[in-house]
């Protein structure tokens, strides 16, 4: 399982475009994090999730 | 008054007045912007929702400057990863460091704050730092590579106006870089007084959100924050100790 924003996935093998694509992000609209460490937009297609990944998907909000 | 610049990590600004965008429809920060003339714009990162379609990013007009926050930091670890994800984004190198450990006073934690700076200025960043008003923290923030220094003026979102006066006061007198006064700021009136004391420029967004016609308070601000800095830059004129000094001439009085 993959635990992404907080809620375990089973997306295991998948790769961070699949993910995003699979659960409905505009990959332009957000940024990735694994394991604490930025995934570059460059990398969507080759960085794979695995079992045991922590994965953040954040995007802009309104705020001061 | 047209050279008149505001200087941040050596980008110019015009304007004075940094807009925040919490807690109001998206719809409304086009008018915001274009009535507050400003420049730059404050934006939060939170985990992304699927179901949240629309970007707030389609909403802010061209050219403005974009000034991720990072909010929801409780110490300089969680702000300098935020900040991380601000960058890559695609929104630039500014960030405001926002980091609090508690969500009754929302006071930000200036020790921290000091480390996550130093951490991010040596990362490129534009640097600025929301702080309590301390002078000893205001220098290490200015040896840390802070690029403005943001102190409080009230809690956040509180709009009750410059309680913190007499120590931003003393920031403005000692530090050579740019004094934001962020947070707490409830009315024009209240800018208006920040910008007569020497403050660099005002950082606005409840008082916004919560007035009754939002874009008319942007303008408002506007005029308030661009008066202020006249004055400033005019000098204000002589506070007598005592007695009174008549603006009409001593003499040539109708009697005899």
């Amino acid at each position: 399982m993959v635990k992404i924003n907080g809620t375990d996935c089973d997306m295991d093998g998948k790769t961070v475009a699949e993910y995003l694509a699979l659960a409905g992000y505009n990959p332009k609209l957000v940024a990735v994090e694994k394991n604490g460490d930025i995934v570059p937009k460059a990398q969507y297609d080759t960085a794979v999730l695995g079992d045991g990944d922590t994965v953040e998907v954040v995007s802009f909000v309104g705020g001061g | 008054m047209d050279n008149d610049k505001l200087i941040i990590g050596g980008h110019e600004f015009h304007s004075r007045f940094i807009l925040g965008s919490g807690k109001y429809s998206m719809k409304l920060i086009e008018a915001a912007v274009r009535d507050a003339g400003a420049e730059i714009i404050t934006l939060a990162v939170r985990r992304a929702n699927t179901k949240r379609q629309e970007s707030i990013l389609d909403f802010i007009p061209e050219g403005v400057t974009l000034l991720p926050n990072t909010s929801g930091a409780r110490d300089a670890g969680e702000a300098v990863r935020i900040a991380r994800l601000a960058r890559e984004l695609g929104c630039g190198d500014f960030v405001k460091i926002e980091i609090m450990r508690d969500s009754k006073y929302l006071l930000p934690d200036n020790q921290e704050t000091i480390r996550a700076t130093e951490i991010l200025a040596k990362e490129g960043f534009v640097v600025m730092p929301y702080m309590y008003p301390d002078l000893n923290v205001a220098r290490d923030l200015v040896n840390a590579g802070a690029a403005a220094v943001m102190p409080l003026a009230s809690p956040i979102g509180s709009n009750k106006g410059l309680a913190s006066k007499e120590f931003i006061q003393i920031l403005i007198d000692e530090i050579d870089l740019p004094i934001i006064v962020d947070a707490g700021i409830g009315r024009p009136s209240q800018a208006c007084e920040a910008m007569e004391m020497g403050a660099a420029a005002i950082m606005a967004n409840t008082a916004l959100a919560t007035a009754g016609d939002l874009p008319l308070m942007a303008a408002a601000f506007r005029q308030a924050i661009e008066a202020g800095r006249k004055a400033y830059l005019a000098g204000l004129g002589r506070v007598l100790t005592r007695g009174a000094s008549a603006s009409d001439p001593l003499t040539g009085f109708l009697r005899d």
